[in-house]
């Protein structure tokens, strides 16, 4: 490969055209970047492709049976998602609720010089500690200490709000809460994390100004600050729910597996990441059908999840600039 | 430094040509199927393995269905299965089939209630309705019946059954659906049932997470392997058996239930409900299952001595590990049998 660039300079000058060396290092870059790029989509599309390969079959059979039978029943052949697909936004919703309060204020706390530098370094290290513990350690930490932990508390307000249907049931053990809680800790770091990111990359001139403008502390950050990041915020939000909707073997073991569909935060639920890790391995040809037909499901929520934040998003950033 | 290089080496060499002189007679035997016996299995295997040259056995724990699915194709020399084998299913095995009882289990009903009274006994009624979901309070009258020396309070009860496919649940709800028509109507029998869709019907995946479970929640009762219970030391119930005795699950109430039933030509015999005072109601035996054509004399003869093994040797460790050893005239029985596998 020759560069094109081979024009006659003078050799003392300082600008030099780039030499045969950057030339080829700047065209194998591209194209690794392309050929990177091609892969991944490629994967994307072989994965739905062949899932909803796999899955048609089942479409054909049972059509919108299974999204809207509540069932699951394999000596009969019945099948319905409709509770796990329930299960699986209500956990999903909580356990961002949870976890997006607790990371971002833990993102401006560390951010936000409420604490000297090297200390805020060593805290962010502590979070980000929390996503390297496997989904198992997680799920039996669920069993031994969230559960027994949360037990008091449930049983008073199931006997004394027990009207409200949030609180409608008692707790027997697993249940949809313990799994939203545990579900909320293991997508806290990444929320903070990438919120901390964001925080962080506003420039320091945009501060400064604001206190030139004479605010306090605490209105730099809410009415500058937070709004300036906003969009890494909430991506880091969307990035945490869609951990949460994927998670699997924690909820397997956490979120009770009943087919219910329950307001009912102490409740046991499904979800449609537990049904699948649980019946894969000895499902028969007809149920394979279905269980990929329900991964296809998950994947669809999962799009639709992003699709719908970063529309907000957009519809959000375009309201903050007018 | 250099004499561990040289060690090293020396081994390497030494590997090499005791490769070398049994590279002739090397001989891979690969099975798949149930979990529910896997740990004796696996220990059974390594031991044959290392006791007999050139043989090695590889045991994957995937579940009787898995198993017997890899089996019809031929993607493994044995398959090992809780609930033997359909009769469709060897019909598509061109080559026939040997099934070979190898040990049997039991199942028993672990439960955790405030205050850990011990020796909970259960009627027959009494527990089949439990997991119909009918009787939902540890203080139920039937209960507080059969238990006069316990202290029950009105704790609900929660049920945990096994969230994935199981040949326990099989076996398990084989014997309900045996006893209580009601069971048999409502939930049937097979590796999942539709259990009731209640807030205190939980699923747990494996027999560790049934375990944790019933352990951490007051008022919990589920069903697990023995071997497993006994492993994890948590209280398990007496069941009324079918004489109307209570009966403790240990290796002597399961060698009862063996007993109780002849064990046919085909070698499959099912006790959903065995006779006898002292029999373990829910007691059950897992198979191991051959092509009778192997088309491989070597593999064959590896695989008859792999089965001797575990019937002599390999009875012996059978109750400690919490499985029930084989009676003496099912052992001759299955030693005959085994001649088929060629």
């Amino acid at each position: 490969m020759n560069s094109p660039f081979v024009v006659p300079v003078n050799p003392d000058s300082a600008c030099q055209p780039p030499s045969t060396k950057d030339f080829v290092v700047d065209r194998t870059f591209r194209a690794l970047a392309r050929i990177g790029v091609v892969l991944v989509l490629a994967l994307v599309f072989a994965l739905v492709f062949e899932v909803g390969r796999k899955a048609l079959p089942g479409m054909e059979k049972h059509g919108f049976d299974v999204l809207l039978g509540s069932v699951w029943d394999v000596n009969q052949g019945k099948y319905g998602i409709l509770p796990a697909i329930w299960g699986t936004l209500y956990s999903a919703f909580i356990a961002l609720l949870i976890a997006g309060v607790f990371g971002v204020s833990m993102a401006i706390f560390l951010t936000q010089d409420f604490l000297p530098a090297k200390l805020a370094a060593v805290f962010r290290t502590i979070v980000e500690l929390l996503a390297a513990i496997p989904s198992v350690v997680y799920g039996l930490w669920g069993i031994y200490v969230v559960i027994p932990a949360i037990r008091p508390l449930t049983a008073w307000l199931n006997t004394e709000l027990g009207w409200i249907p949030f609180f409608g049931t008692s707790l027997s053990g697993p249940g949809l809460l313990p799994a939203a809680l545990v579900l909320a800790i293991m997508i806290l770091p990444t929320i903070a994390a990438v919120s901390q990111d964001a925080l962080t990359a506003v420039p320091m001139k945009t501060k400064q100004a604001a206190y030139g403008m004479g605010t306090t502390h605490w209105e730099a950050i809410l009415k500058v600050m937070v709004p300036s990041a906003a969009t890494g915020i909430f991506g880091s939000l969307v990035l945490g729910l869609g951990r949460a909707l994927g998670e699997t073997m924690a909820l397997a073991m956490l979120v009770g597996n009943a087919n219910n569909i329950s307001l009912s935060l102490f409740a046991p639920a499904n979800t449609l990441a537990a049904l699948l890790a649980l019946n894969f391995p000895e499902a028969g040809p007809n149920e394979i059908e279905v269980l990929m037909y329900a991964a296809l499901v998950l994947m669809f929520i999962t799009l639709l999840v992003n699709v719908a934040g970063s529309m907000l998003m957009l519809y959000a950033q375009r309201g903050t600039k007018q | 430094m250099k004499s561990l290089m040289k060690s090293a080496a020396l081994a390497v060499a030494v590997s090499l040509s005791a490769t070398s002189v049994f590279a002739a007679e090397s001989i891979r035997l690969t099975g798949s199927g149930a979990s529910f016996p896997a740990p004796i299995y696996l220990t059974w295997f390594k031991d044959f393995s290392k006791k007999s040259a050139g043989v090695t056995v590889d045991y994957q724990s995937k579940g009787s269905g898995a198993g017997v699915q890899d089996f019809l194709n031929k993607t493994v020399d044995f398959a090992a299965s809780d609930s033997a084998m359909k009769d469709e299913d060897i019909a598509k095995v061109a080559e026939g089939v040997q099934l070979l009882p190898m040990t049997a289990g039991e199942i028993v009903l672990a439960y955790n209630l405030p205050g850990n009274p011990k020796g909970l006994k259960l009627p027959r009624d009494v527990y089949s309705d439990i997991f119909l979901g009918k009787i939902t309070k540890w203080n139920d009258p039937k209960i507080v019946a059969a238990n006069p020396d316990l202290k029950l309070s009105d704790t609900p009860i929660t049920v945990v059954v096994r969230a994935d496919s199981s040949g326990t649940t099989a076996v398990f709800t084989k014997h309900l659906a045996a006893i209580n028509p009601a069971f048999k109507d409502a939930l049937g029998e097979g590796n999942t049932v539709n259990w009731p869709a209640t807030d205190k019907f939980i699923k747990s995946p494996k027999n560790d997470g049934v375990t944790a479970t019933v352990r951490q929640t007051p008022g919990a009762i589920g069903y697990i392997e023995y071997g497993f219970a006994k492993l994890a030391k948590v209280d398990f119930a007496q069941l009324q058996n079918k004489a109307g005795q209570y009966v403790v699950p240990n290796a002597e109430s399961g060698a009862e239930a063996l007993a109780a039933v002849k064990m046919p030509e085909s070698l499959v015999a099912w006790l959903p409900d065995p006779d006898g005072a002292k029999s373990y109601p829910i007691t059950s035996y897992t198979w191991m299952i051959f092509r009778k054509d192997n088309g491989n004399p070597a593999k064959a003869k590896a695989m008859r001595e792999m089965v001797e093994y575990s019937l002599t040797e390999g009875q012996k460790i059978a109750d400690s590990m919490g499985y029930i050893p084989l009676p003496a005239s099912v052992v001759e029985q299955v030693r005959k049998a085994s001649a088929n596998i060629q």
